[in-house]
């Protein structure tokens, strides 16, 4: 078996709530040894916040261990978590700050989405970290990047959209802004990217054997998704406006309901040859005759009329049933699958999408393997459930950071390495 | 720090035979090339990257050379126009490939092998060379031959089912944002298997398909799958519901109206104190009505007495003045802007994000810049190729002679 892309490049993870947390779980899809820095010191809602209990796991059916701490129960956590190990240290203590600075020492690679301000504060910024090791790759992933008017705001992934323009773009074309709802793409988009911009710095490092630090914006990055948008302003200073379920020239494109319960299809055709598919699928053959829809151009002024023949069709189907009957057809449609249906799906079945994790304390679940997972020669399984806080301590602190048996005792005992959290100021407020 | 292009890239040196046309496939690429790798984006001779007649264009004229998406795609490329269904076509291809690290291509699954191209033809050419595909639903199983556009994709992951409102259809993303998003999902994929190429010396094929992008979306999507086999909630934790109802207390979170436009308010801590301070009521901070546990959560009828509050606030002041307000004092806001207000904003304009681009066809146009900054290596503000542009000069680069060049061009080939 071919080692894995990563293997060898050990990643400090100091990352909370979805963008940093997903690109370290490329790194580590990808063969990295990924450690999750954590803290006993209080239970951290933004990594691992807890939105499960014990009761809900056994009300449906989970085995979880009747001691599991909630701290280990985050369905986001637990997923992206995947492959990671888990270290604690206090890093607002100098003894803390000393673990992490031994740790860094022996690493390749600290991926960080802190508030502003955070790894300056607690000392373990890049310039201080490259003196002790220079080969070491930083990449911060605040929402508006490190310099700047804004680079102290904090924010969350539907606050950076907001800020670039892409609310604006996806309403309902008849409704305001109020009733957009909250999506987190720059998440997203920040995790992927900062993974390919922390391995373009790896290559970069083999030439020179130097590390550096990478400032990612996931604002700006986010922003390259509204391509058209951005160059439409800056081509013909046209602002661009919300199309709803519309395409800007394929026609007709919406989402219909079928039968059952908020059970819906996305269909969307282009050519004549599409639209031909459709009409005869759904029964109307002449549609495609019609001179209001026979030709690409009509079609597209005319395209409101068709809604109510194509929901005509699908509102009586399945949408499984609609979907496999419009492909065969030659036209683009896809059932607008919930959770369970996702789980469901014979195709990412067929394509072994799913893998049967344990997890210590959550129990025995089906993980949905890496986005990126198939690869012909170091397929990417899920190696290691998503680790306990605390679980990787002992090998953290003495097999990679050198302490000794006596030394690690000392962070035991003073409340630096532990799996419990010593008190719980954040659960208090809830 | 951007756009210091004589300064080579963390890339360069990196050779990429791009065979990707429209947005998924060119985004991907597109990384490449502005971190500095060497990208030879392979076109069809008659008209190119399908991309090129895709709108908006420069000055609304349709030209293969002023489509935006285009020109914003393809940065920093050189253009090659092949045949691929030409035997002399073919023949230039696999000498590019011989010295090539990464091929890119996004064509359906039957394309490439029906044209003696698949990995296992190209890997006896080049065993280091990574070779990724990128497909609607990959290279294999039930699905693999069906039909895709953005809509679809974005349907088939499991959150576009709660994007939207309850009593209406569920609602698409904007533009083509979840296509570029698979766009550097695959970048991140292709340079993960380079990275192994380049230490063991042996290349691999990657096969990205988007519904399992999308399935792995880490905008909601990984998160309600964890959340569906925890708790059986096949919305997985998520409820098609926009706008200022999202919140569970009395804390503003989700979009709402100010004196010239809107904000997007967000947080997932009891920050109390500092929405107080935001709207200069402290008296509030401490007020039990609004604190006390029963009123503070899940009370609909004392969220909408202090929504009026907000409100009265709110329409006193400008997006931008409520977002500067609300950062100041550490709560999670955004300005609902538009791309005139983004075009314009402060910040951007101070950290130079937008980067001047100069083209033969549209003269200097603002251009998105680095998609992240590095410290030691910079980002490349070079412009989309013309297509063909490059043609000639990577043939002679191969060996080929000019008189050979034309007659090729005159044979169809290139």
């Amino acid at each position: 078996m071919a080692p894995l892309p990563l293997e060898g490049i050990r990643v400090i993870d100091m990352t909370v709530v979805w963008a940093g947390p997903f690109g370290g779980a490329l790194l580590g899809d990808l063969g990295a040894e990924v450690i999750k820095i954590d803290t006993i010191q209080r239970h951290d809602m933004n990594s691992r916040g807890q939105n499960i209990t014990v009761e809900q796991l056994r009300a449906n059916g989970g085995n979880p261990s009747p001691d599991a701490k909630p701290y280990n129960l985050s369905a986001n956590f637990n997923s992206v978590g995947r492959n990671k190990l888990s270290v604690t240290m206090d890093l607002t203590r100098p003894e803390g700050r000393e673990v992490f600075y031994r740790l860094a020492e022996k690493s390749d690679v600290f991926i960080e989405n802190n508030a502003p301000d955070v790894v300056r504060k607690l000392e373990i910024s890049y310039d201080i970290l490259s003196r002790r090791n220079p080969r070491l790759i930083m990449a911060s992933l605040p929402a508006f990047g490190t310099t700047g008017p804004y680079s102290h705001f904090r924010a969350y992934g539907a606050n950076m959209e907001a800020v670039v323009g892409h609310t604006l773009l996806r309403l309902y074309p008849d409704t305001d802004a109020t009733n957009a709802t909250g999506v987190f793409l720059a998440d997203a988009a920040g995790g992927a990217t900062s993974a390919f911009a922390i391995m373009a710095a790896l290559y970069h490092r083999r030439k020179t054997g130097r590390g550096q630090f990478i400032d990612l914006s996931q604002a700006e990055n986010v922003m390259h998704t509204l391509s058209q948008a951005v160059m439409d302003y800056s081509m013909n200073k046209r602002v661009a406006t919300t199309l709803g379920n519309r395409h800007p020239s394929r026609a007709p494109q919406g989402v219909y309901r079928c039968a059952g319960e908020d059970s819906w299809i996305a269909v969307s055709c282009g050519s004549d040859e599409e639209f031909r598919g459709l009409c005869e699928t759904i029964g109307r053959p002449e549609l495609a005759a019609d001179p209001r829809f026979a030709d690409s151009l009509s079609r597209y002024k005319h395209q409101d009329e068709l809604d109510g023949e194509i929901e005509a069709w699908t509102a009586g189907r399945d949408h499984h049933e609609a979907f496999h009957a419009l492909q065969a057809a030659g036209v683009p449609a896809s059932p607008v699958l919930n959770m369970a249906e996702v789980f469901a799906d014979p195709h990412l079945r067929a394509r072994d999408n799913w893998q049967q994790v344990t997890h210590p304390e959550a129990g025995t679940y089906w993980h949905l393997r890496s986005p990126i997972h198939h690869m012909s020669k170091t397929p990417l399984h899920i190696r290691k459930h998503a680790a306990l806080l605390g679980e990787d301590n002992e090998y953290v602190y003495k097999q990679v950071c050198g302490y000794t048996d006596e030394e690690y005792r000392w962070f035991v005992e003073n409340g630096h390495a532990g799996m419990t959290v010593l008190e719980s100021k954040a659960e208090a407020r809830r | 720090m951007t756009g210091q292009s004589d300064m080579p890239g963390p890339l360069a040196g990196v050779r990429v035979v791009d065979l990707t046309h429209y947005i998924v496939g060119p985004y991907c690429t597109k990384l490449f090339a502005d971190y500095g790798a060497d990208v030879i984006k392979i076109e069809r001779p008659d008209g190119g990257d399908p991309a090129r007649r895709i709108g908006p264009f420069f000055g609304d004229k349709p030209h293969l050379e002023g489509s935006g998406l285009f020109l914003h795609l393809n940065t920093n490329k050189k253009s090659v126009t092949l045949n691929l269904k030409s035997e002399a076509g073919r023949k230039v291809l696999i000498e590019l490939v011989r010295d090539a690290d990464i091929l890119v291509e996004n064509f359906s699954p039957r394309v490439l092998p029906s044209l003696g191209l698949d990995y296992e033809a190209l890997e006896k050419v080049n065993p280091r060379l990574v070779y990724a595909s990128i497909s609607n639903f990959g290279q294999t199983g039930p699905y693999r031959d069906y039909k895709m556009t953005e809509i679809t994709m974005y349907a088939l992951g499991g959150t576009m089912q709660t994007t939207g409102m309850p009593d209406r259809p569920p609602l698409k993303l904007g533009l083509t944002v979840e296509s570029i998003y698979a766009g550097m999902v695959a970048a991140a994929a292709t340079m993960g298997a380079f990275m192994g190429a380049v230490a063991t010396g042996a290349g691999q094929h990657v096969d990205l398909s988007l519904m399992e992008i999308m399935a792995g979306n880490q905008d909601r999507a990984v998160q309600g799958h964890m959340m569906y086999q925890y708790a059986g909630n096949n919305r997985g934790g998520w409820a098609r519901a926009g706008g200022g109802s999202m919140g569970r207390n009395i804390l503003p979170v989700g979009v709402y109206p100010c004196a010239d436009g809107y904000v997007q308010f967000f947080t997932l801590q009891p920050l109390w104190d500092r929405v107080c301070r935001m709207i200069e009521r402290p008296d509030l901070i401490d007020d039990p009505y609004f604190t006390s546990p029963e009123n503070f959560n899940n009370n609909p009828e004392v969220k909408a007495e202090f929504d009026a509050i907000l409100l009265e606030w709110l329409m006193q002041h400008t997006k931008r003045e409520v977002m500067e307000k609300s950062q100041s004092v550490g709560y999670m806001c955004g300005a609902i802007n538009t791309m005139e207000d983004v075009f314009a904003d402060p910040h951007l304009a101070a950290r130079g994000f937008f980067v001047e681009v100069d083209h033969p066809y549209t003269g200097p146009l603002r251009y998105p810049g680095a998609q992240f900054k590095m410290s030691e290596t910079p980002w490349r503000a070079g412009r989309a190729p013309l297509l063909g542009e490059h043609t000639a000069g990577v043939l002679a680069e191969l060996g080929y002679a000019a008189e050979d060049i034309v007659l090729m061009r005159s044979q169809g080939a290139i």
